[in-house]
């Protein structure tokens, strides 16, 4: 098992690699620089910024040197925002987006699963009917959509929750963001989770626990929930990063101090450094999340250990 | 008062085409100890027939009928009730041990969580019983194999556990759905013999489900051979098997591959199980019978008892007299 | 999201079938879909909706940056002609809404034929030429798989700057994965025929059997993953026009009206409703041409 993991956690390092060498070059060979569209500077001023941020040195250098700075955890400074580094930046932002987005995470996995569940053991009735086609609005509703709608329904006509901001992330400034960022995937988590407990309720190993004699209760925990949880774990990946991306929307429609935010900026203000970084950044949380989905799926199925 | 007295169980499923009887009236007994075969091709009703007992059928199966076990009876109990006859006095072996043990979990915890849930025991008496069933079936190495999953196993290995599992609270009937049909030959003689030895063993009564009624030779002492979810022919394995009474089980016997009829082609039955939504008027046999009448094209043949409790649904008079 | 990795697969299993049992494949599938009434039903939707956005505007007496100061933030009403209201510029909501329909399905089409047009040649590529050149062209798609795609669309832009037309190219860069995966299967079971091997042997050059022989015979599977991606593409531009990072003022696409609209809807909720609807009524339908093209292709039940 422990060599899996490491096996696994080492198989990350390449894709990481490739992530940071394509964004990086990208940037490079992007027609024009970032401080050509700020006023016109005279020359020498140009090249003596240019000179600070290392822009004047050969780009092979330039790779390795903020390869080498990424090894260490730097990630430059900003190239907009003068007096901050990126580190600084996203120390900011970090912790606004971490608390909201593990919430919405969390929520959505175990909302989705219990209800999946539910309209799966209660197949064909009413409440089936209404899980599922609620679920299937949310899975085609934006967020973009869906969180201008809850801001108008529960903030500006029932006036229950704020319209926005942050406060320190009090529970009620959490709410409403935490819905619009995890609707869709409760909707997609039920549809997968009740499309596999049906076909696991109707395998032959359910069959033999119920010819055993055990109570639905046992069957249902013991005997269905692991293999039917399966699919779930496997679209976990897709949907932290659908989370993630979605941040960026919702934390600008909420006006969250969060990450999404800092990027849109970033991406507005041609703010080079900072977008690479996040983009690096994101980029990792996910790879790196992927291969603990990797990891929690093989502890699931006993058949793809080791 | 048999152990298991069964009175015209009748199986209905209701499907968007229409209502499709899987079985229809069927009438058995058994008592404590004895093995029954049930014999009959795929769709014949014989596994339905154990999934009604079981309380097993698909949501759209609809149960009429008797089904006595120690005068008590079985069919349409509630949930409660029936988990308190399954593996305690019922239990039951399926055909596929490929897919009917649980992948996710070790062998060793599910069989003891049987004794658990119906015994009371601890963890630790269970796991003692477990290991002690699992050398009943011949596991070699049967501590170790407690903390294995099922892809470990081999096929052959895989149904001794199942049948460990079957037998873990000693019950009185053991239903064998086509145990051995999925295996290796070399293994199916292994498990069928493993099976007669456990039987007198644990004086455990069976119910043989089968397609082969070679299988059924070795071990039954009674025989039921369905056609299209009838009886078509029912009583001792010997009067079966030396006098058959219906071309049925004529066209059975004869496909019996023998070691003693060297280069000859096996013969078959020609033809295929009727469907059962559109069942033709008279006997449901008579397509592929070679002592078809107008007669069975008119009338569906009645269940009528002769000789020594032998019960046969056929027009012809053939053999009724006994012997070859 | 998730329908689509649903529809992949059933492509990739209609593909395989088609190995199989030939082109009569294709005429069962077509009268599986006729029959399918929600898909049906949808498509007629999605054809009204395209002529309405295509040539709507005509019915309206204003232009999409005529703005009239008199008449900012104009409930809907039939007499003044303004039928889905004004914006906070007075502009008409009507043709905005439309014509942000026009760019958004646009976009969505031509992003959808840039990821496809990608995905062909880097399958096919990959497919035809195989061994280690396939080995490493797999290996590079799976590393992009782990890639959360969205910030690297931002990335793009952030770089390249910000038009409709680097937009459309920015998103079908990144959408072709699926795509890729599904032609290499269907180019490495082409790549042992008769005729492929003729024109090897012929002397044909690699480049000229990819694009004259293999990407024609891949190009019904082609078409129809290229409809299931028009819903996705239109998601993600409307996710940048939202962000301010699609299309430019005056121009607009819904992505760009929900966002102003979701800015003023405390006042003028129709800003945000009649985009929305057209949107959202839009997906829908996709949606549902998409479960069918999904079922009648491989009818299995789900």
């Amino acid at each position: 098992m422990i060599k899996f993991i490491l096996k696994r956690m080492l198989e990350a390092i390449p894709t990481l690699l490739v992530l940071i060498t394509i964004t990086f070059f990208m940037m490079r060979f992007a027609p024009g620089s970032p401080f050509s569209g700020e006023r016109s500077l005279p020359p020498e001023v140009l090249a003596n910024i240019e000179a600070k941020y290392g822009l004047d040195k050969p780009v092979l250098e330039q790779y390795f040197s903020y390869l080498g700075s990424l090894a260490q955890g730097d990630l430059g400074p900003s190239f907009k925002y003068k007096d901050y580094t990126v580190n600084e930046l996203v120390a900011q932002a970090l912790p606004v987006s971490a608390k909201i987005g593990s919430i919405a995470f969390i929520f959505t996995v175990l909302m989705g699963v219990s209800v999946g569940t539910l309209a799966a053991l209660k197949q064909n009735t009413w409440m089936d009917f209404s899980i599922m086609s609620t679920a299937m609005a949310g899975v085609v509703m934006p967020s973009f959509v869906l969180a201008p709608t809850l801001v108008y329904i529960f903030a500006i006509k029932l006036q229950w929750l704020p319209a926005g901001g942050w406060n320190g992330g009090q529970l009620q400034y959490i709410i409403l963001p935490m819905l619009g960022m995890s609707l869709l995937y409760v909707a997609s988590f039920a549809r997968i989770m009740r499309g596999s407990m049906i076909e696991v309720l109707s395998s032959n190993f359910i069959r033999t626990a119920k010819a055993k004699g055990l109570p639905y209760r046992h069957i249902i925990l013991r005997h269905a929930l692991r293999p039917a949880l399966l699919p779930v774990v496997s679209y976990m990946g897709p949907a932290f990063v659908g989370i993630i991306t979605g941040s960026v929307v919702i934390e600008t429609i909420f006006g969250l101090p969060g990450f999404g935010k800092l990027f849109v900026n970033g991406a507005l203000n041609r703010d080079y450094s900072l977008v690479l970084g996040l983009t690096i950044l994101i980029g990792s949380f996910t790879i790196i999340f992927n291969a603990i989905v990797d990891i929690l799926y093989a502890f699931i199925d006993p058949k793809i250990r080791y | 008062m048999s152990l298991l007295d069964v009175k015209d169980l009748r199986v209905e499923f209701s499907t968007p085409e229409g209502s499709v009887t899987a079985v229809n009236d069927l009438t058995f007994s058994l008592e404590a100890g004895q093995t029954l075969g049930i014999v009959g091709e795929s769709g014949s009703g014989k596994s339905q027939t154990a999934f009604a007992l079981m309380g097993l059928l698909a949501k759209n199966g609809i149960i009429s009928g008797e089904a006595l076990f120690n005068g008590q009876q079985v069919l349409n109990l509630p949930e409660q009730q029936l988990n308190a006859i399954r593996a305690e006095k019922i239990s039951m072996i399926f055909q596929d041990p490929m897919t009917s043990l649980n992948p996710y979990m070790k062998v060793g915890e599910q069989l003891k969580e049987v004794l658990r849930l119906h015994k009371g025991m601890s963890n630790r008496e269970a796991h003692v019983e477990a290991v002690r069933m699992l050398d009943a079936v011949k596991m070699p190495e049967a501590e170790k194999r407690m903390a294995m999953y099922p892809h470990e196993f081999s096929g052959g290995m895989r149904q001794r556990v199942m049948i460990a599992m079957a037998l873990l609270c000693k019950p009185q009937l053991l239903i064998a759905d086509e145990p051995t049909t999925a295996l290796d030959v070399t293994v199916q003689a292994q498990i069928m013999t493993l099976l007669n030895e456990l039987k007198s063993e644990f004086n455990t009564a069976i119910i043989m489900i089968t397609h082969d009624l070679g299988v059924v030779a070795g071990i039954c002492d009674k025989v039921l051979v369905m056609y299209a979810g009838r009886t078509m022919e029912y009583g001792s394995a010997k009067d079966v098997f030396y006098r058959p009474s219906h071309p049925y089980t004529e066209g059975l016997l004869k496909a019996i591959p023998r070691l003693d009829t060297e280069g000859e082609i096996l013969p078959t039955i020609p033809g295929n199980p009727p469907n059962l939504l559109k069942l033709p008027q008279g006997c449901p046999f008579q397509e592929r019978c070679h002592r078809v009448s107008d007669h069975c094209r008119q009338h569906t043949p009645e269940l009528s008892t002769f000789g020594d409790q032998r019960q046969r649904a056929c027009h012809d008079n053939f053999h009724l007299s006994g012997g070859q | 999201m998730l329908d689509n990795k649903q529809n992949s697969e059933a492509l990739s299993e209609f593909a395989d079938k088609l190995e199989i049992e030939g082109r009569s494949l294709w005429q069962d599938a077509r009268m599986r879909f006729m029959r399918n009434r929600a898909a049906m039903v949808s498509l007629g939707i999605l054809v009204f909706i395209t002529l309405l956005v295509a040539f709507g505007s005509h019915l309206s007496e204003f232009a999409f940056d005529d703005t009239d100061w008199g008449a900012m933030h104009h409930a809907p009403s039939i007499e003044s002609g303004h039928y889905f209201g004004t914006d906070s510029l007075g502009r008409d909501m009507f043709v905005r809404t439309l014509l942000g329909g026009q760019i958004s399905l646009l976009v969505g089409v031509m992003g959808a034929f840039v990821a496809v047009l990608i995905g062909t040649l880097y399958g096919a590529t990959s497919g035809f030429l195989g061994g280690t050149v396939d080995r490493v062209m797999m290996r590079l798609l799976e590393i992009l798989y782990g890639i959360p795609f969205m910030f690297f669309v931002i990335l793009l832009v952030t770089f390249f700057g910000r038009n409709i037309f680097l937009v459309f190219v920015a998103i079908g860069a990144v959408s072709w994965l699926d795509m890729a995966r599904i032609v290499r299967g269907q180019t490495l079971s082409l790549k042992n025929k008769e005729f492929i091997e003729a024109a090897e042997v012929c002397g044909v050059s690699k480049w000229k059997i990819i694009t004259r022989h293999i990407v024609p015979n891949v190009l019904g599977i082609v078409a129809v993953y290229a409809t299931l991606l028009v819903p996705q593409m239109i998601l993600t531009e409307s996710f940048l026009s939202f962000l301010g990072l699609g299309v430019q003022e005056p121009m607009t696409s819904w992505g760009a009206l929900l966002q102003d609209g979701s800015q003023t809807m405390e006042i003028a909720i129709w800003q945000l409703l009649y985009p929305a609807a057209f949107m959202v009524v839009t997906l829908f339908s996709f949606n549902y041409v998409g479960d069918g093209l999904r079922d009648a292709l491989d009818p299995k039940d789900r």
